[in-house]
């Protein structure tokens, strides 16, 4: 929360205090500003909130411990596909929300360390390419255990997943207030969601600013050192895919939920490399960048949807770029401009690791000596 | 005088190449020991060797009465044996405080589920790592860089900080690889006073160096390495005197014209 109200242009800086209010109060209007301009826009919006908590839980891995992970949407798959089997006719099994969204969490940290060993040794491009690789088992699982057994319903995935029921509150109903005043249920997922990306945030940044954030940081920046210092480099890393994956987990149970139906085509590769982008175009390694990032680029390709094919249609009288093959256009010419531009992200703020605020004011008063 | 670390027989080969050849060795409880040798006679190696980075051939290292684990660096790290490195290897995106502050992980108990609840536990030892930290700058003389990232720091401050983060792992022995390697003359004055403040504070220091003057200065027993071998272990004046010694830093005996 502090590194988002300091990311606040111009208020950030002068008055924190403003900044968080305002983000806060964004927050909660956002919701109420996109139902303008229809429905859909709600929904974006909460899809947006979950492209923030897979980018949170992806930071944590590549900006934090710096581990290269390019297959990381198979998390949200993992997490998506446990509430599905969970909660929907497939096998006829319903369970709680409550029940399920630890499992999820659970089977996602599992599938994390199940990632981890394997790739102990590898660093960079090779890391990158067997966690490219675990997306894609991934993937294929879903899409082919539909045979012998059939388990993921392959390619037709699942249907009627029961929507998030938080103790008898069905958040898939929308609340008649009064005749003529309805709250629609995507305006319930949004606060919902919104509260999930803010316990999120609070937990990464404890992380972050502690023993275990600090000692990912040292193996990020040198390994070796780190070993040489007794960090238990094994385990520090097999912790930050399990706990990333965990927050990948949790998202992927809420996504299951929200849609009511997963299929394989949703973790797809490209995906990864969506989140992944979402994590550079921010900042990588820093909590607000994660947040901003997911923000920006999960609204583009719905604004350019919106704007690219009337404009283009006014222009040319037909539409030449399908919205989707502009999407990725537009998102690799901005990671090669932000290359080239602001290689650290959009937020290049310094992520701290230790709490150095009495530490500021001692150093302050020896100065003034 | 107690035997602090006593390496026997210490073998390791890169291929066809024999870096260390029955090295045996003994460092006794609060000495400064120092480790020399030309360019490639294996120093760095045994340090290596030593703190767990490579798995040696042949030999064990005894610790305080007991074997060393091998090939296993944080553990050799919790037994008490810290490192520096010849080329500086600091965490670069780090401040100094948290540099010193990482050097704490293996003294500190903090895990995911205290870190996420915040409890008293967890908060009172990230308040001590963080003083004990200054106070590390402190006593290495860079208090006032705490907060810079140690990427900016001067040559001569990252290599203090190395030594703080060094000794933030509460180390018996602290083994420094050319600390005093691009520092001018005032640096390794000022080193020299460090490392002697370091000693008389209970540490055992053993230093791989090559500036002669700092190791006969500062150490009260030297071995000289050459071609993986030990060829002497004496007080520094008498190593200086040493024939084998001489040949091996000049290339040929006294008879070698």
């Amino acid at each position: 929360m502090n590194e988002l109200a300091a990311a606040v242009p111009w208020l950030g800086k002068r008055n924190p205090m403003a900044a968080r209010w305002l983000i806060l109060i964004i927050a909660i209007v956002a919701p109420f500003i996109a139902w303008q301009f229809g429905k859909s826009w709600v929904r974006i919006l909460d899809f947006a909130l979950l492209y923030m908590m897979l980018a949170l839980g992806l930071n944590l891995v590549v900006g934090f411990a710096g581990l290269l992970d390019l297959g990381y949407i198979a998390f949200y798959a993992v997490g998506a596909y446990t509430f599905a089997f969970l909660a929907s006719p497939h096998f006829d099994v319903h369970l709680p929300f409550w029940v399920i969204l630890p499992l999820g969490a659970g089977f996602a940290a599992l599938a994390g360390i199940m990632l981890g060993f394997p790739v102990l040794r590898l660093r960079g491009d090779y890391l990158a390419i067997v966690t490219l690789g675990f997306g894609e088992i991934v993937r294929i699982f879903m899409l082919n255990l539909n045979y012998p057994v059939n388990i993921t319903n392959g390619p037709q995935g699942i249907n009627m997943i029961d929507p998030i029921n938080l103790f008898g509150w069905d958040l898939s109903r929308n609340i008649q207030v009064t005749e003529n005043f309805t709250i629609n249920s995507l305006f319930l997922y949004y606060y919902f969601f919104l509260l999930a990306v803010a316990a999120s945030i609070v937990f990464i940044q404890r992380l972050q600013i502690s023993r275990v954030g600090r000692a990912w940081a040292a193996m990020r920046d040198d390994e070796l050192a780190a070993k040489a210092i007794g960090i238990n480099t094994r385990n520090m890393k097999l912790l930050a895919f399990s706990l990333g994956a965990t927050f990948g987990g949790v998202s992927g149970c809420l996504f299951g939920a929200f849609q009511g139906f997963v299929s394989p085509e949703s973790f797809s590769l490209m995906e990864s490399i969506a989140v992944l982008t979402m994590v550079v175009f921010g900042g990588m390694g820093n909590i607000a960048g994660a947040v901003v990032g997911a923000f920006v680029l999960a609204l583009l390709p719905e604004v350019l949807r919106d704007v690219a094919v009337p404009l283009q249609q006014t222009l040319f009288g037909h539409v030449l770029l399908d919205p989707e093959v502009l999407r990725m256009l537009l998102l690799s010419l901005a990671m090669i401009l932000m290359m080239l531009l602001r290689p650290a992200g959009m937020i290049p703020a310094r992520a701290r690791y230790s709490h150095d605020h009495h530490l500021s004011n001692k150093l302050k008063q020896g100065g003034a000596k | 005088m107690i035997t602090l670390l006593e390496a026997r027989n210490i073998g390791k080969r890169f291929g066809g190449l024999q870096a260390l050849s029955d090295v045996s060795l003994t460092i006794r409880k609060g000495e400064v020991y120092g480790l020399i040798g030309p360019n490639g006679a294996g120093k760095t190696t045994f340090f290596n060797v030593l703190t767990g980075a490579y798995t040696p051939d042949g030999g064990e290292f005894v610790f305080n009465g007991s074997e060393l684990p091998v090939g296993k660096p944080h553990k050799v790290v919790g037994r008490g044996i810290a490192r520096t490195f010849q080329n500086i290897r600091l965490f670069r995106e780090l401040t100094a405080l948290e540099n010193v502050m990482a050097g704490h992980h293996i003294r500190t108990k903090a895990g995911v589920w205290g870190v996420l609840t915040q409890n008293r536990f967890t908060r009172e030892e990230e308040r001590l790592t963080t003083e004990r930290a200054y106070e590390l700058l402190k006593y290495v003389g860079i208090e006032r860089f705490a907060e810079v990232v140690s990427k900016n720091l001067s040559y001569g401050d990252q290599r203090r900080l190395e030594i703080a983060r060094a000794l933030a792992t509460e180390p018996q022995l602290l083994a420094l690889d050319e600390p005093a390697a691009g520092m001018n003359a005032t640096e390794t004055a000022q080193l020299k006073l460090l490392i002697e403040q370091i000693r008389r504070d209970g540490i055992t220091v053993m230093l791989i160096e090559h500036d002669v003057k700092l190791v006969m200065g500062l150490c009260d027993r030297v071995a000289v390495l050459d071609f993986g071998k030990k060829i002497a272990e004496d007080v520094p004046a008498v190593v200086q005197r040493n024939d084998a010694v001489i040949a091996a830093y000049l290339g040929g005996g006294k008879h070698a014209h």
